[in-house]
């Protein structure tokens, strides 16, 4: 860690587990939930936050002091905005299929909280490479969760991963399906995603109790 | 008709909050009482309704592919629908601040109860994505993109108020710390998005499944695979009553 101080570091490994930005600062889960029946929409929409909030950041950052704070938000979304514009026509041109799945989800980054959350709670106050490595962070803790939801919706519900089928073939009766596995076809409807999130909560907050909220 | 039909249908089969998640963080944080959660509800219903038909006209006359047909020929062939996403955010986010002017001036009261939420509903997903399906779903006409905003922000609106009232009497319960307090609530909202699931058979007119349930091809294959065994077997059993008959 000879490139980053250990204050640094702590601003890219805090959010991927004890300041998760979904599980504990509650903020993206819009975006978060719909999208993850697929392992490999939830990859590509975790790189997509992940390249936004980093250079959204960094230019909220460099404009912190130039700005007027009263039209603060419209020009954050401006930023945010013309970012995702970039990664959707990015997705339009070499993934089509793939933006055809995420369909308007993409246009959702713009409103995904944790992008404003992050300007208004970091962007705003610190210089470039922290506010840089605090959005990568976050952005990598909100990939992180969106992986895990998918890679269980796919297994258990498709029983593929990146649509390449794990489990054997459903239909010939090969792996585990010769023994009478059936694929979970509860997993792959919308409301699974959430009660997958609410598992994955409580799994982290019986591990760490400091983050138990008070009722 | 169409328009009856769009109603039930934004407000309990394509539901913003259990079908499509949108408003997600707002629905979480502003939830843990039933007063408030009128409060934010009603505003949703109303900056829906205000520019779910503003964005359908942009769209329909700036946005769409030779939409600017309208100025002449010449213009005709202009496709600047990779511009929607910045447009329709900078009118939700002018459209929420001018309401915000105008109430306060005219209505002190209905500000008081409605005020504190309309900046928090700028940056809501549930009215950026409201306008986002009206354009994905090309909703045809004026009159039912303002059904369709009014009718997905009362979709939402009742979806908080559910959430808000459980949420106030499950205070009492015993439920296991850890998941005390967001676990929960995801749960139940996963629980209550199960139930608004069984809203799809609902559908009039059109035979068009509600998004989500196509079946997978695998599905399909094995319904083939079925169907040719049956009608094999019927087969089978045909000729076993033709030589019992003989």
């Amino acid at each position: 860690m000879a490139l980053l101080s250990k204050k640094d570091a702590n601003l890219i490994l805090d959010p991927l587990a004890d300041n998760n930005p979904i599980t504990i600062q509650v903020l993206g889960i819009c975006s978060a939930l719909a999208i993850t029946a697929e392992l490999k929409a939830s990859v590509v929409m975790a790189i997509s936050v992940i390249f936004v909030m980093g250079i959204g950041n960094v230019v909220i950052s460099l404009m912190r002091n130039i700005m007027p704070s009263k039209i603060r938000i419209i020009v954050q979304l401006v930023v945010i905005a013309a970012l995702v514009i970039v990664v959707d026509q990015v997705l339009k041109a070499y993934a089509y299929d793939l933006s055809k799945t995420l369909s308007v989800f993409v246009g959702l980054i713009i409103t995904n909280c944790i992008i404003m959350g992050r300007f208004e709670a970091f962007a705003l106050g610190n210089g470039i490479w922290r506010s840089f490595l605090d959005g990568i962070g976050n952005a990598l803790g909100y990939g992180v969760i969106l992986i895990m939801v998918g890679f269980f919706r796919e297994l258990l519900g498709s029983g593929t991963l990146f649509g390449i089928p794990v489990l054997g073939d459903p239909i010939a009766k090969t792996g585990l399906y010769s023994i009478g596995y059936e694929n979970n076809g509860f997993m792959i409807i919308p409301p699974a995603a959430l009660i997958v999130v609410g598992v994955i909560i409580w799994v982290q907050r019986s591990r760490n109790r400091a983050l138990i909220e008070e009722a | 008709m169409e328009h009856v039909e769009l109603f039930f249908k934004s407000i309990f089969i394509d539901n913003m909050v259990f079908a499509v998640f949108l408003g997600m963080c707002s629905y979480l944080a502003v939830s843990k009482k039933v007063s408030t959660a009128v409060g934010l509800g009603a505003a949703v219903i109303f900056v829906l309704g205000v520019t779910v038909p503003l964005n359908w006209l942009l769209d329909q006359y700036l946005l769409q592919d030779g939409a600017l047909a309208w100025l002449g020929p010449e213009y005709a062939d202009y496709n600047l629908s990779f511009l929607s996403f910045i447009l329709f955010i900078a009118t939700i986010a002018t459209m929420v601040q001018l309401v915000e002017i105008v109430v306060e001036k005219f209505s002190p009261a209905l500000y008081n109860s409605l005020g504190i939420f309309l900046p928090l509903i700028a940056v809501n997903c549930a009215i950026l994505g409201g306008s986002l399906f009206m354009q994905a779903r090309e909703i045809p006409s004026f009159a039912l993109a303002l059904n369709y905003g009014i009718s997905s922000g009362i979709g939402w609106f009742l979806a908080i108020l559910a959430i808000a009232a459980i949420r106030e009497k499950i205070r009492y319960s015993n439920v296991p710390a850890p998941l005390r307090g967001l676990g929960i609530t995801f749960i139940i909202t996963g629980l209550m998005g199960i139930g608004f699931q069984s809203f799809g058979g609902m559908l009039t007119g059109d035979n068009e499944p509600p998004e989500g349930t196509v079946p997978t091809t695998a599905e399909k294959a094995i319904e083939e695979k079925e169907i040719k065994k049956e009608i094999e077997e019927d087969e089978k059993a045909v000729s076993y009553n033709d030589v019992i008959n003989e």
